[in-house]
């Protein structure tokens, strides 16, 4: 017996890869969609209004760099008039006070900025380019316009050394909201995961420093976090599940239930030219696949922690075992767990366990599309 | 709000369709009182306090 399908809530739009910055932690694909090849305006407010329609509450405009859209203002203008809350995942350029009123006077809810670091060396190190001086004047544009805000802070092996000085730059700032987000191992991250996973240690520490955060700042700025899920035990309930909550559509209208799932083989990911968003999400093959029970091996379909986290991450499963119906190997109940334990023996073997970065040249910088 | 939404019905919707940055806290908990007046006064005032400070903590919302 099926059970319905539930609406979903969410709908990220990544509008397009294009961005200034190189992050070698990017969660975008290796291989980034053309501009030639980005879905124009007229398709975007098609699908904004769709996803209204299909009962989606908020839509997350993100990248690449959202801000590298010329049409970024009349994108939340479309998304506030189908009556959807407006957030801005962003860097933070580029971006002049005058455009930051087009988008607030557009129906921008939310304003997500992202550090790469605490200071301007660090930032530069993880990201290619000095931004931290506009950051900081960017957060102060957007507490003037009086919406949300969030600092999202990107963290890792070579970065954790700073977290305290995050924290610090967080309180003068004094966003509404604060996350402090481990990487997560995909797209280009997954590639340079050797330099980005921490220390059992280093994680450890820098959960104190956030729980502590966390408690001082209650009522004034709500603390968030995200850990790698690596060291967990059981794994996360990705996405709310696969095609429970979320939407996502790329720069070239492809519709995937989350960022990474282009790396499963064998899927046919339907495209908004010729497909609604009801009809991709409802009854698309690649939304129905993970969907229910039925696609679940034994050990999950037997296991109370089931309808808590569906099995875990697919592209996980994919990336770490190259089989996405399996159990996620961050499972401990996986028999592919030892793979997991494998990396995180690595990574808390090496001699280099402090936030020590490496040369330059070795790590693997986001390309730039063209 | 940011990554999360709030299910409302009943009293914490009308609690929350009056924090539209026209109204007082007491003018809520007078309009409340008086919709549902077959309650004990104080215990609406308590719930609808309660309600808009677990709120704020989240950062949902704000006073003025």
């Amino acid at each position: 017996m099926s059970t319905a399908i539930p609406n979903p809530l969410a709908l990220v739009a990544e509008v397009t890869h294009r961005c200034p910055l190189h992050c070698v932690y990017c969660s975008n694909p290796l291989d980034l969609t053309k501009r030639e090849n980005e879905l124009p305006t007229a398709a975007w407010i098609r699908v904004l209004r769709e996803a209204a329609e299909l009962g989606v509450l908020q839509a997350d405009f993100t990248g690449g760099e959202p801000l590298a859209r010329p049409d970024l203002t009349e994108l939340i203008r479309a998304a506030r008039g189908a009556g959807l809350y407006a957030s801005l995942i962003t860097s933070g350029l580029p971006l002049d006070e005058k455009r930051l009123d087009e988008l607030v006077g557009a129906g921008l809810d939310h304003f997500q900025l992202s550090f790469q670091g605490a200071h301007e060396q660090s930032g530069k190190e993880f990201s290619g380019m000095e931004t931290h001086a506009q950051k900081l004047r960017v957060a102060e544009w957007v507490k003037a316009r009086r919406i949300g805000l969030t600092l999202n802070f990107v963290i890792h092996r070579q970065n954790l050394g700073e977290l305290e000085d995050m924290v610090r730059l967080t309180e003068e700032i004094s966003p509404g909201r604060v996350e402090f987000a481990h990487v997560q191992y995909y797209g280009w991250a997954f590639q340079n995961r050797q330099r980005l996973l921490p220390t059992r240690e280093q994680l450890n520490r820098s959960l104190e420093i956030i729980k502590k955060a966390e408690e001082g700042l209650r009522g004034r700025i709500r603390v968030e976090y995200v850990v790698p899920d690596y060291y967990a035990r059981y794994p996360k309930a990705c996405m709310g599940g696969w095609g429970r909550k979320v939407l996502l559509v790329k720069p070239d209208g492809s519709v995937l239930p989350c960022h990474a799932a282009n790396v499963l083989p064998g899927m046919t990911f339907e495209n908004v030219h010729v497909k609604s968003l009801r009809e991709i999400w409802h009854q698309s093959d690649a939304f129905q696949k993970y969907r229910g029970e039925d696609w679940m091996p034994d050990l999950c379909r037997n296991c109370d922690r089931r309808s808590q986290d569906f099995g875990g991450c697919r592209c996980q499963a994919f990336l770490l075992a190259h089989d996405a119906g399996a159990t996620d190997p961050v499972c401990s109940f996986s028999p592919q767990r030892a793979i997991v334990d494998g990396i995180l023996a690595e990574a808390n073997a090496s001699p280099q366990a402090g936030p020590m970065p490496p040369p330059a040249g070795e790590w693997l910088y986001r390309a730039n599309t063209r | 709000m940011p990554e999360r939404a709030l299910r409302l019905n009943g009293p914490s919707l009308e609690i929350i369709e009056r924090c539209d940055g026209n109204h007082t806290v007491q003018q809520i908990v007078a309009e409340l009182q008086e919709r549902y007046s077959k309650a004990e006064p104080r215990k609406v005032e308590e719930d609808i306090l309660g309600y808009l400070a677990r709120l704020h903590e989240q950062r949902a919302l704000d006073f003025e």
